[in-house]
C-alpha cells in the first residue's frame, strides 16, 4: 500500500468520491464559523473595525501561496512520474489559487485604504502579489492554449518550475527596490507574542476553513478534469470506431 | 554552433529578417513618451532610466516569436532537435543570435537615447554596463517562452504573458544600477545582482527550453 | 445580531462583500463545471 496508488484514476476517483462529502462539510461548518467568530471580534485599539478584514486577508493570502506550492509540487510528480491525476490537479488548483491572490489584493486594498490612506502602494508584499497573480494568470493560459492534454501538462510544468524560482526571485529582487509599509508576518512561531488570543484563535479557525474550502474545490475540480478527460477519449473512440 | 550561429545572422540580417525593427521600435518608444510626460527636462531625467529599460524589454519582446517561430514552419526545427549538437546547445546559440540582433544593437544605441531623455552624462556607463549585463537575459527567457510556444498558431499574445513577469527582477535590478549611477551614486549592488541573474538564467534556462522544445516536437 | 462598525463601515462592508462574490463565484463556476462535466459523460457512456 502506498499513495502512489492514489495516482490511479479509477481508484482516485472511488476514494474522493467518498471522502468528499465529509471533507466539503468540515469545510461549510470549519469556514463560516470562523469568519461568524472573526465578525464577533471586538475593535482594535488601532485598526478600529477595519481588523476584521484580516480573516479574509490573511488566510487567502497564506492559501495564494501555498497554493502554488502545491501545484509545483504536483507538476514535479506528473514530470518525473508521469500520474495523469497529479497534472489534473496542478490544472485545477490554479484558478482557486488565482482567487485567493485576488481575495487578498482586494482586501488589502481595501483595507489600506484607510489605514495607509493610499488604496495601492508599490511595496514589496502587495508587489510580489500581484506578480504571483500574473504568474497564475500565465500559467491558466498556457492550461487553455494548448491542445494536445500530454504536451498542455508537461509545457506547464516546466513553466510552474521556472515561474516558482523567477516569483522567489522576484520576492528578493522587490524588497531591494522599494522599502516596505506592509507589517511583519501577522503569525509567527518564534516566541512573544504579537496578536492578542482574541484575534488569533478565529484567525486559526479560518484559516483551517480557507485550507478545506480549498482541499473541496481541488478535489470537485480535479474530479471535472477527469470526467472531462474520460468524455473525450470515449468520443476519440467512438469516431475511431 | 558557430555554422548555426552564422546562419541564423545571415537569416536575420537578410532583407525582411527584421533586422533594426527593434532599434526602431525603441527610437519610438522613446520619442513618444515625451509627448506623453510633457517636455520638461527634470521630469524626463527622473524618469529616463525606467523608460530605457522598459523600452529596451519591449523592444526584445517583438522579435522574440521570429527565435523558433519560422524554423517551426519549414521543419529545420526537427533537424535541430536530430542533430549531433544537443539541443540545449541549439537554443542556447538561438538565444544568442537573437541578442547580437536585438540585444548588441540597443546597448550601443542607448546613450543616443538617453541623451534625447535628459539622462545625466554620469548615468551613461551605468546604462550601458546595466543593458550589456541584463539583455542576454532578456534574449535567453525570451527563447524559453518562445519554445513554451512555438507550436501555437497565435503565441504572440500568450507569450508576453508568459515572458513579461520573467523579466521582473532583471528590469529591477537593471533599472535600479540607472537610477543609483544618475544620483550620482554607485549602482555596483545592483550591477553585480543583476550579473548574477544573468548568469544564473544562461546556465540554466537552456534545459527549460530545450524541454519545451522537445515536447513540442513530440 | 448587529455589530457596531463605526467609521470604518464601509471598507469593511466592501472587502467582505468583494471577497464574498470572488469566492461564491467560484464555488459556483466550480460546481456548474462539475455537473457539465458529469451530464457529457454520463451521456457519451450510455450510448457507448
Amino acid at each position: 500500500m502506498s499513495i502512489w496508488e492514489y495516482a490511479n484514476p479509477v481508484k482516485f476517483m472511488r476514494v474522493s468520491g467518498a471522502a468528499l462529502p465529509w471533507i466539503a462539510a468540515a469545510a461549510a461548518i470549519c469556514l463560516p464559523a470562523g469568519l461568524v467568530w472573526g465578525w464577533m471580534t471586538p475593535e482594535d485599539y488601532k485598526q478600529g473595525s477595519t481588523v476584521k478584514i484580516m480573516f479574509l486577508h490573511v488566510p487567502a493570502a497564506m492559501m495564494a501561496i501555498n497554493i502554488w506550492v502545491m501545484m509545483l509540487a504536483a507538476s514535479l510528480i506528473w514530470l518525473i512520474r508521469r500520474h495523469h491525476v497529479s497534472a489534473l490537479a496542478a490544472r485545477a488548483a490554479a484558478p482557486i489559487g488565482a482567487v485567493m491572490t485576488l481575495v487578498a489584493l482586494v482586501t488589502g486594498a481595501v483595507w489600506g485604504q484607510p489605514m495607509w490612506g493610499t488604496w495601492w502602494e508599490w511595496d514589496p508584499r502587495l508587489t510580489s502579489f500581484l506578480i504571483l497573480f500574473l504568474f497564475y494568470l500565465g500559467y491558466m493560459a498556457l492550461w487553455g492554449a494548448i491542445e494536445n492534454p500530454d504536451s498542455a501538462a508537461d509545457l506547464t510544468g516546466v513553466l510552474c518550475l521556472v515561474g516558482s524560482v523567477f516569483a522567489l526571485l522576484s520576492r528578493y529582487a522587490v524588497n531591494f527596490w522599494n522599502q516596505g509599509l506592509h507589517q511583519g508576518a501577522s503569525l509567527s512561531i518564534a516566541p512573544g507574542e504579537r496578536m492578542s488570543a482574541v484575534y488569533k484563535y478565529p484567525l486559526y479557525l479560518c484559516m483551517l476553513g480557507f485550507f478545506l474550502l480549498f482541499l473541496t474545490l481541488l478535489l470537485v475540480r480535479t474530479r471535472t478534469e477527469i470526467r472531462r478527460r474520460r468524455t473525450a477519449a470515449l468520443l476519440a473512440r467512438e469516431v475511431r470506431a | 554552433m558557430i555554422a548555426l550561429l552564422m546562419r541564423d545572422l545571415r537569416l536575420a540580417t537578410r532583407a525582411g529578417g527584421g533586422f533594426g525593427l527593434g532599434l526602431a521600435f525603441f527610437l519610438i518608444v522613446c520619442t513618444l513618451v515625451p509627448f506623453g510626460v510633457g517636455p520638461q527636462g527634470g521630469t524626463l531625467a527622473l524618469i529616463a532610466p525606467g523608460i530605457l529599460w522598459v523600452g529596451a524589454l519591449l523592444a526584445c519582446l517583438l522579435s522574440l516569436d521570429r527565435i523558433f517561430a519560422l524554423d517551426w514552419e519549414d521543419g529545420s526545427l526537427d533537424l535541430l532537435a536530430t542533430a549531433p549538437l544537443p539541443l540545449e546547445g541549439a537554443v542556447l546559440v538561438k538565444a544568442a543570435a537573437h541578442w547580437i540582433t536585438t540585444g548588441l544593437p540597443l546597448v550601443a544605441a542607448a546613450p543616443v537615447f538617453g541623451i534625447l531623455l535628459h539622462l545625466p552624462g554620469a548615468a551613461q556607463p551605468w546604462l550601458v554596463a546595466a543593458l550589456a549585463l541584463g539583455t542576454p537575459a532578456l534574449s535567453m527567457l525570451g527563447a524559453f517562452g518562445a519554445a513554451l510556444t512555438v507550436g501555437l498558431r497565435r503565441g504572440g499574445l500568450l507569450m508576453s504573458l508568459l515572458v513579461l513577469p520573467l523579466y521582473v527582477p532583471t528590469l529591477i535590478f537593471g533599472a535600479e544600477a540607472v537610477r543609483r549611477g544618475a544620483a550620482g551614486g554607485d549602482g555596483t549592488t545592483p550591477l553585480v545582482l543583476l550579473a548574477g541573474i544573468t548568469m544564473a538564467v544562461l546556465a540554466a534556462i537552456p534545459f527549460a527550453a530545450a524541454g519545451a522544445l522537445r515536447v513540442n516536437l513530440r | 445580531m448587529m455589530i457596531e462598525l463605526g467609521r470604518y463601515a464601509v471598507p469593511v462592508l466592501t472587502a467582505w462583500g468583494i471577497s464574498a462574490v470572488l469566492i461564491v463565484g467560484l464555488i459556483v463556476q466550480t460546481l456548474a463545471a462539475s455537473a457539465r462535466a458529469r451530464r457529457a459523460l454520463e451521456e457519451v457512456e450510455r450510448r457507448g
